[in-house]
């Protein structure tokens, strides 16, 4: 066991997967000597050469689109795009290629890729460096997408994002590389996509939430147990597409209260599928309506004014007393 | 059959008129009268001043994150000084100096570094469009804004700015190549200070130039001295009379060197030598340009000083504005960021306004307005 940020679980991923598999080959804006501008890719250049740590030139469409044809001649790229603001020119290549090769040609070619890239709020930074799209590409078929919330299942998950036979988007929440450290154990390990973790168990609300936003979730909950002796659920959904109805629904059957929470935009975002998902499957347990607590349908504000538009513990407080009350 | 060069409408020229101990090329020096030579300067020094206060201000954590311009002042003043008022402005990121000149007041270009939209807003009278972060798509802009010059019937131009690692980008390429075959009154200029962040040059193209990538796409291209503000402005003025003219495009290439970390979030200790960059300290473009106006009896220590006093209190000044700005009720009210994403505001967004209100405790200020999309976040009733 060893204690490390984020930053640090997802570069030894890279290194571990690196030296396990020969095919497996990282390319990006500065990702080389420069170690990438948030440092994930440190010591990758070092260890295993030009040959499989390189800097592309400045475009994101390129990025995507040449890992597209080098996963077709047998490799495993995990492409890094700079920023996610920066992936809408990768866009194109994601759905009209990576996420439909496999079912073009009946399973004969395919795109074994992962693209990966910092993504949400809460840095300070400029325009496009601070949003959360990635509901765009949880409705892009043929594409996986996860997202971590803490050192260890980021490892985790990119040990399976790298070993999926299919095209997966891996957003970091950025604001999360630095901000604790947590355990993670000597051994690989891999954490399957498409499942969902009970984090919190509880009985009175199901708080549901991914990425950024599970660490206001959790100090709600606790806040919750001490306040008004609330026992909140939570749960990390960690795979965004698949997403795994089953232990959410499981959890409003026996809680009838939920929560849904996310930084991206309410509008079309993983919420609502998630609502809809707990209307078509345990819409008779509820007690009350489901709450979406999200980021508004509008861009992030520059940063004087970010963290009014991110969800924080006060507001998973607030909707959470609301859907109890009611 | 016998092999045959292909000849080409245009070859690639190169442009350069000071030199680095201010010796002009009298054959090529342009027609500027001393106070337009002087006024040149002072920009320069003004944009540079700035530049380094904003530098204090952003460690001081006054200001965020900003990609410095030092060593970029010929480039954006030698082309913008070309250009009239009712001439267009497309930028990219690094053109302070072109702010300025173009009349954005220092404590709005300030604020956007402060993390405010309204240092995005462009000032009455001109024709400028704010900071593009994503790289090179601001120059597809740039030449349906010379389409429409040529379609409306306007004899105005377009100044729009990139950088060398941009030309990466599939939107350098569409855009030159719109401007092109549209014939559009573009002038594209690239910044090319070497370096994309930590990728030097040769890892975004196998030309030795990006002048010559104008080849390509039939249209004039000049490697022009970037470090030499009459060089830049000699060019520029040639691309205007082109493009006024109706002959189209020009593809720009002003070498100069990135003499600052990219912005101030880099490290450059980690991908470049010293050696190269006092290489180039050398050439930089204000110590050339005084040396220049110093030959010709137009600057000595004495005016510069006085200039650089004046500046100075102008920079503070703006600080100060800047900072009272950023201080008011009126830029820091988050209600505000509903405002402006649609012309009339959508219900969803008055719902969620409401929300944001009510989660500052300020419901009353906004109405909730009774609408059936009402989340239940506020009002519903079980059965109701
Ligand atoms: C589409 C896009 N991708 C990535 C970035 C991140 N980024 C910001 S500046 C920069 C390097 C740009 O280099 P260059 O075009 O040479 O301009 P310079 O910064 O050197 O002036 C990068 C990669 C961005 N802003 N936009
Ligand atoms: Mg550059």
């Amino acid at each position: 066991m060893a204690e490390m940020n984020m930053a640090k679980s997802i570069n030894l991923a890279l290194f571990e997967a690196m030296e396990k598999d020969s095919r497996v080959v990282v390319l990006g804006q500065d990702v080389g000597v420069d170690e990438g501008v948030f440092r994930i890719t440190e010591g990758l250049h070092a260890k295993f050469g030009d040959k499989r740590v390189f800097d592309t030139p400045l475009a994101e469409s390129g990025i995507v689109g040449t890992s597209i044809g080098m996963a077709i001649n047998g490799l495993l790229p995990v492409a890094e795009i700079q920023f996610a603001g920066f992936d809408y020119y990768a866009y194109q290549q994601l759905e009209s290629h990576a996420a439909r090769f496999r079912n073009r040609t009946r399973g004969r070619v395919t795109v074994p890729m992962v693209m990966r890239a910092p993504s949400g709020a809460g840095i300070r930074a400029l325009e496009h460096h601070s949003e959360s799209r990635e509901a765009i590409y949880c409705h892009t078929p043929g594409l996986k997408v996860v997202m971590p919330s803490g050192p260890r299942n980021a490892r985790a998950l990119m040990h399976a994002a790298i070993n999926d036979p299919d095209p997966v988007i891996y957003y970091e929440p950025k604001a999360l590389y630095r901000l604790f450290k947590e355990e993670v154990p000597d051994e690989i390990e891999v954490m399957p996509i498409g499942k969902a973790q009970v984090v919190r168990p509880g009985s009175d609300i199901t708080i549901i939430s991914y990425g950024a936003t599970m660490r206001p979730c959790l100090e709600a909950a606790e806040l919750l147990m001490e306040e008004d002796g609330v026992k909140a659920e939570v749960i990390d959904l960690l795979s965004l597409m698949p997403l795994d109805t089953e232990t959410f629904v499981n959890s409003v059957a026996k809680t009838g209260r939920a929560v849904v929470v996310h930084e991206g935009p309410r509008a079309c975002g993983v919420a609502a599928e998630v609502v809809s998902r707990i209307n078509e499957n345990v819409f008779l347990y509820l007690e009350a309506p489901v709450i979406r607590l999200t980021g508004y349908d509008v861009p992030v504000p520059y940063f004087s004014k970010e963290k009014f538009y991110i969800p924080d513990t006060d507001k998973v407080v607030e909707a959470c007393r609301k859907t109890l009350r009611f | 059959m016998p092999r045959k060069e292909l000849e080409f409408d245009y070859t690639v020229e190169t442009l350069s008129i000071v030199d680095e101990e201010g010796n002009v090329d009298k054959a090529l020096e342009p027609k500027l009268s001393d106070k337009e030579l002087l006024d040149m300067f002072r920009w320069m020094l003004y944009s540079r001043r700035v530049d380094e206060r904003q530098l204090n201000l952003q460690r001081q954590g006054r200001i965020g994150t900003f990609p410095q311009s030092t060593g970029h002042e010929a480039i954006g003043l030698g082309s913008v000084f070309a250009i009239e008022k009712s001439d267009w402005f497309v930028p990219a990121y690094r053109e302070l100096v072109c702010f300025l000149y173009r009349g954005w007041p220092l404590e709005r270009l300030l604020l956007y570094w402060a993390g405010f939209e309204e240092g995005a807003v462009p000032p009455e009278g001109v024709n400028d469009l704010p900071i593009c972060v994503p790289v090179a798509s601001q120059l597809l802009h740039a030449s349906g804004i010379g389409m429409a010059n040529n379609i409306k019937g306007e004899n105005k131009v377009v100044l729009t700015y990139f950088g060398d690692g941009s030309s990466s980008e599939g939107d350098f390429h569409e855009g030159i190549n719109f401007a092109a075959v549209f014939n559009a009154p573009v002038i594209f200029v690239c910044e090319n200070n070497q370096f994309a962040i930590s990728e030097p040059l040769h890892k975004q193209t196998r030309t030795k130039t990006i002048a010559q990538k104008a080849v390509g796409y039939g249209v004039p291209g000049v490697r022009v001295d970037g470090n030499d503000v009459l060089a830049v402005y000699v060019a520029t003025k040639e691309a205007i009379e082109r493009a006024r003219k109706g002959e189209g495009p020009t593809l720009l290439d002003c070498l100069t060197y990135r003499y600052t970390p990219h912005t101030t979030a880099d490290d450059p200790k980690k991908y470049r030598s010293d050696e190269e960059a006092q290489k180039w300290a050398k050439r930089e473009p204000l110590i050339r340009f005084a040396k220049y106006l110093e030959k010709k009896g137009l600057l000595n220590d004495e005016k510069r000083q006085k200039m650089e006093t004046e500046i100075d209190e102008e920079i503070k000044e703006a600080v100060k504005k800047m900072e009272t700005l950023a201080k008011s009720k009126e830029l820091m009210e988050p209600l505000a960021m509903f405002d402006f994403l649609y012309a009339d505001v959508p219900v969803h967004l008055e719902v969620q306004k409401h929300e944001l209100a009510e989660s500052l405790g300020r419901a009353d200020e906004v109405s909730a307005k009774s609408n059936p999309q009402r989340s239940i976040a506020g009002t519903a009733k079980r059965g109701g």
